[in-house]
């Protein structure tokens, strides 16, 4: 009886099968059918405009932005988008790292360097309609200088604190003094201290123009109701107004941020009229956002991805690099103490075999811990090129005729901007040391925060990788980070480097410190503190749409200079 | 009834104050503390130890936990480290997302799994059985970030068909006050938002259900066999009722109750398995944004999380212990 019964079911279930899978089958062409509908519709409604491409332009971003006012900001996302919002007083000549004029025409600086009297672009507006002019400069600079409390903080005002180092309420340190109005389109800024790196500090996306009517509208300044945790301002999270080429819309926390055009931009408006920052934290899933085209464009390319994606027709866009990677030492360690050592270490390494096998394209080989684009870049240094051989010799001298094992600690499951893979370094590394006979012993550690705190924090290292991205053309901002003082990182006390540094750094004419630099970097690369590797360059994959993009070292990339065809 | 819901709502209360003080004490013995997080390569030791008293993680345990009880007792749960938002705000605008998510994973569950689990036990030791425990096996096997991945691969970006990943297309100018994007564009009309939204549903959805979906078979396979031979089974159909209704009200209406107490538990699992699956299709919701809590250790977000989700659980629990009484009367009684 059973039999039967399930006889009977079976044909009622066969036939809601065949009606099961009719329904899924014409669940599926619908969808089919209205992504495609969709799609015809955006390039429709898009194609209206008086260029025949599509003007919204969607580029992957890897978080949200942390605050949408850039005095408070430091990480590349929130610059990113501010870039387009901001402009500063001195902006950077395209693809490279120099400051050019931007919303100051012109500037003029007095004999002692103290004084610097701008000029400035006539006729710009900010998004919402106030005036660019001397007073808003001036409400800017005093902005920034009458912070107090939190807003002092390190990590609320990071670029701030670094570069101008006090506010009005502790002025002893502070480099910035006074700000005066010199008629509509004149300021002038005074500083307390000469500041060489000052005017291409002001390319900095921290310290654009931004407008002194929302600002004190929205209330920039109040931050952090409590002491626990910094919190956002109303202006910060919704109401950013500057003078740049988009104005903000929108930002949907964790999707997206969408910026559209401001029609009244002094500037070259470009085809792009709808920016849209989407955002992907995944790295995997912003390749194939890009794939599925969603998206228009994203940074940071994994190394390995660059080749599949150029034959598939993407567009990959190196930067030119303005990174560092470097192998350190800790001259703690009684090997790495004797420079003898140090230098054989330095003629072990084949550089370029390194870039070549673990690297992205466009990395360059590195003789000295600055890119070539900064100032003070010395063609002269010492370069130890690879010799195992003289590696050996200097070995045996210093006491170690069958080398010796030490330790080297590397990040792991991370990537960096100067170091996308580091497992890769290390294991390339490990090999051209064992030839030489140095046995290394792998200590791997998480990136954050276990593996900075091990190599900055305690002298529980031997060799470690580690590296840096610029800001902007500053030496001091590579070197002086490096190896301005006694650091437990490195473990060495170089008073006379140390004190070459700190001297260079106060200069006031460019010329003159740009040589002090020079001699710097010969000095370093005789002393061989850690070893200069490479300067990885990041990249960027594009639709093909995308037929150029302003890529910049310091990533100075406003969307209104982008290209497309469609 | 309420005297039941009152009871329970009251054992909630020692239950969460143990966990607050567990969870208080066992963020604050993760490695390293969050200033270097926050500050990356950028910490110097002056800025760590500005940045500890700025947050207050350099005051003795005891007063970091007062003042952390007192601020959670006036439902203040603090700032994100992270993001420098109220940790409540960020939950109220992530969280309808993985509520839309869990339902379609939950639909997806359940619509295909009491039914293939219930046709695999009337069909048992033949095909359809044996193909759905095999199909449910892998299930449960195939790591969810996987299975993403394949689902992500083929449907997105090999065939098209599918939205790769967020809520909506960025291009569609949706309106937004409720923050469940289905919902939104059904009451606002914007019927195409709606759609759209519903497509970014479906893969994460898929996804994530397909781990609940295998277990959910298992059990109603192995309880509705169960059912289906018990004695009262066999007396009603001596006694000549219909076999539809000996279907539905005695094996079925029986065999749920082990199904409902799964799909409660299955619950918690969809909110460990949205870290993944929100992660691979980049969906904003509390799985995502609780990994790059832990990762940033955003201790603010973590305490309030865990804690919340416990409140949550707790309804859950509580919500399925209520629906026995509708399923069985026998609970009604005791």
């Amino acid at each position: 009886m059973s039999n039967r019964g399930t006889s009977v079911r079976g044909a009622g279930f066969a036939r809601k099968r065949a009606a099961l899978t009719a329904g899924f089958s014409i669940a599926a062409l619908l969808l089919t059918g209205c992504v495609q509908s969709q799609r015809e519709e955006n390039t429709g409604a898009e194609g209206e405009g008086d260029t025949a491409v599509d003007s919204t332009f969607v580029f992957a971003a890897s978080a949200d932005p942390k605050s949408l006012d850039p005095a408070f900001a430091s990480d590349g996302e929130s610059f990113r988008v501010s870039r387009q919002i901001f402009e500063g007083l001195v902006g950077v000549k395209e693809g490279t790292a120099d400051p050019e004029p931007l919303l100051a025409e012109s500037w003029e600086t007095s004999e002692d360097g103290l004084s610097t009297a701008f000029t400035l672009r006539e006729g710009v507006k900010f998004h919402d309609g106030t005036d660019f002019n001397a007073d808003a400069v001036c409400f800017n600079f005093d902005r920034w200088y009458n912070w107090t409390g939190l807003q002092q903080a390190e990590t609320v005002s990071y670029y701030y604190n670094n570069l101008f180092r006090g506010f009005a309420d502790k002025p002893e340190n502070a480099i910035y003094e006074s700000c005066e109005v010199d008629g509509d389109n004149e300021a002038t800024v005074t500083l307390a201290k000469p500041f060489a790196g000052f005017i291409p500090a002001l390319s900095l996306p921290a310290f654009a123009m931004q407008s002194p009517t929302a600002l004190e509208q929205y209330k920039a300044d109040e931050i952090g109701g409590s002491a626990e945790a910094p919190q956002q301002s109303e202006y910060a999270t919704g109401h950013p107004v500057g003078t740049g080429p988009f104005k903000f819309d929108s930002w949907n926390v964790g999707q997206q941020v969408e910026l559209s055009i401001f029609e009244d931009y002094w500037g070259e408006k470009g085809q792009i009229t709808e920016t849209i920052f989407r955002i992907i934290d995944d790295p995997q899933a912003r390749r194939q956002a890009l794939e599925a085209g969603t998206i228009d464009g994203y940074d940071l390319v994994a190394p390995a991805d660059t080749q599949s994606l150029k034959d598939a027709g993407y567009n990959v866009v190196a930067r030119d690099p303005f990174t560092i990677l470097y192998l350190g030492f800790n001259h703690k360690v009684e090997q790495l103490a004797d420079p003898k050592v140090r230098e054989a270490i330095a003629y072990a390494i084949d550089k370029e075999a390194l870039v070549s096998q673990t690297l992205p394209e466009g990395t360059k080989v590195a003789t000295q811990f600055i890119p070539d684009v900064v100032d003070g870049y010395n063609e002269e240094v010492e370069t130890y090129d690879f010799d195992p051989e003289k590696a050996k010799e200097l070995l045996a001298e210093a006491g170690y005729p069958d080398g010796f094992e030490i330790q080297f600690n590397y990040p792991t499951n991370v990537s960096r901007p100067y170091m996308p893979t580091p497992e890769q370094v290390f294991t390339n590394l490990q090999a051209q040391l064992a030839d030489v006979g140095i046995t290394v012993t792998p200590s791997p550690a998480a990136w954050s925060p276990d593996y900075l705190d091990q190599v900055q924090g305690t002298e529980d290292h031997g060799l470690h990788l580690l590296g840096w991205t610029g800001d902007y053309n500053d030496t001091d901002n590579f070197i002086g980070v490096f190896f301005g003082r006694e650091k437990p990182e490195f473990g060495f006390s170089n008073p006379e480097l140390f004190s070459a540094l700190d001297e260079a750094r106060g200069m006031s004419d460019r010329d003159e410190q740009t040589k002090a630099y020079e001699e710097i970097n010969q000095q370093i690369s005789e002393f061989i503190p850690a070893i200069p590797l490479a300067h990885p360059a990041p990249s960027l994959a594009f639709n093909e749409r995308v037929t150029s993009y302003p890529a910049s070292p310091v990533n100075d990339e406003v969307f209104s200079n982008i290209e497309l065809s469609e | 009834m309420l005297r039941v819901i009152g009871k329970r709502l009251a054992l909630l209360i020692p239950t969460l104050f143990g966990l607050s003080v567990l969870l208080f004490l066992w963020v604050r013995s993760l490695p390293g503390g969050p200033a270097t997080a926050l500050l990356g390569e950028k910490a110097t030791p002056d800025a760590i130890a500005r940045v500890n008293e700025l947050y207050g993680f350099d005051r003795p345990l005891l007063v970091q936990y007062f003042t952390y009880m007192g601020k959670l007792l006036q439902g203040d749960f603090g700032v994100s480290i992270n993001t420098g938002r109220p940790v409540l705000e960020e939950f109220a605008t992530r969280f309808p997302a993985t509520i839309e998510l869990t339902i379609v994973a939950l639909i997806f569950a359940i619509g295909v799994g009491v039914p293939l689990g219930y046709l695999a036990a009337r069909h048992y030791g033949r095909f359809l059985d044996h193909s759905s425990v095999v199909l449910s096996l892998i299930g449960i096997t195939v790591p969810v970030f996987f299975l993403a991945f394949i689902l992500k691969y083929l449907f997105a970006i090999q065939w098209s068909i599918l939205p790769p990943d967020g809520r909506q297309n960025p291009r569609i100018d949706a309106t937004h006050f409720t923050d469940f994007y289905v919902l939104d564009g059904i009451l606002t009309g914007e019927w195409d938002a709606a759609w759209d939204a519903v497509l970014h549903l479906i893969l994460p959805g898929l996804a994530l259900g397909t781990i609940p979906l295998a277990i959910i078979v298992r059990i109603t396979r192995a309880s509705v066999l169960e059912v289906q031979n018990a004695d009262y089974v066999r007396t009603a159909r001596a006694k000549g009722l219909m076999e539809r209704s000996i279907r539905g009200s005695f094996i079925l209406r029986n065999a749920m109750l082990p199904v409902v107490t799964t799909i409660g538990l299955q619950l918690g699992l969809l909110i460990s398995g949205a870290v993944l699956t929100e992660t691979v299709f980049a969906f904003n919701g509390i799985g995502r944004f609780l990994r790059d809590a832990i990762f940033g250790l955003d201790y603010p977000v973590l305490q309030g999380f865990i804690i919340f989700i416990a409140i949550l659980y707790a309804l859950i629990n509580l919500i399925v212990d209520l629906s026995y009484s509708v399923i069985d009367p026998r609970v009604r009684v005791q």
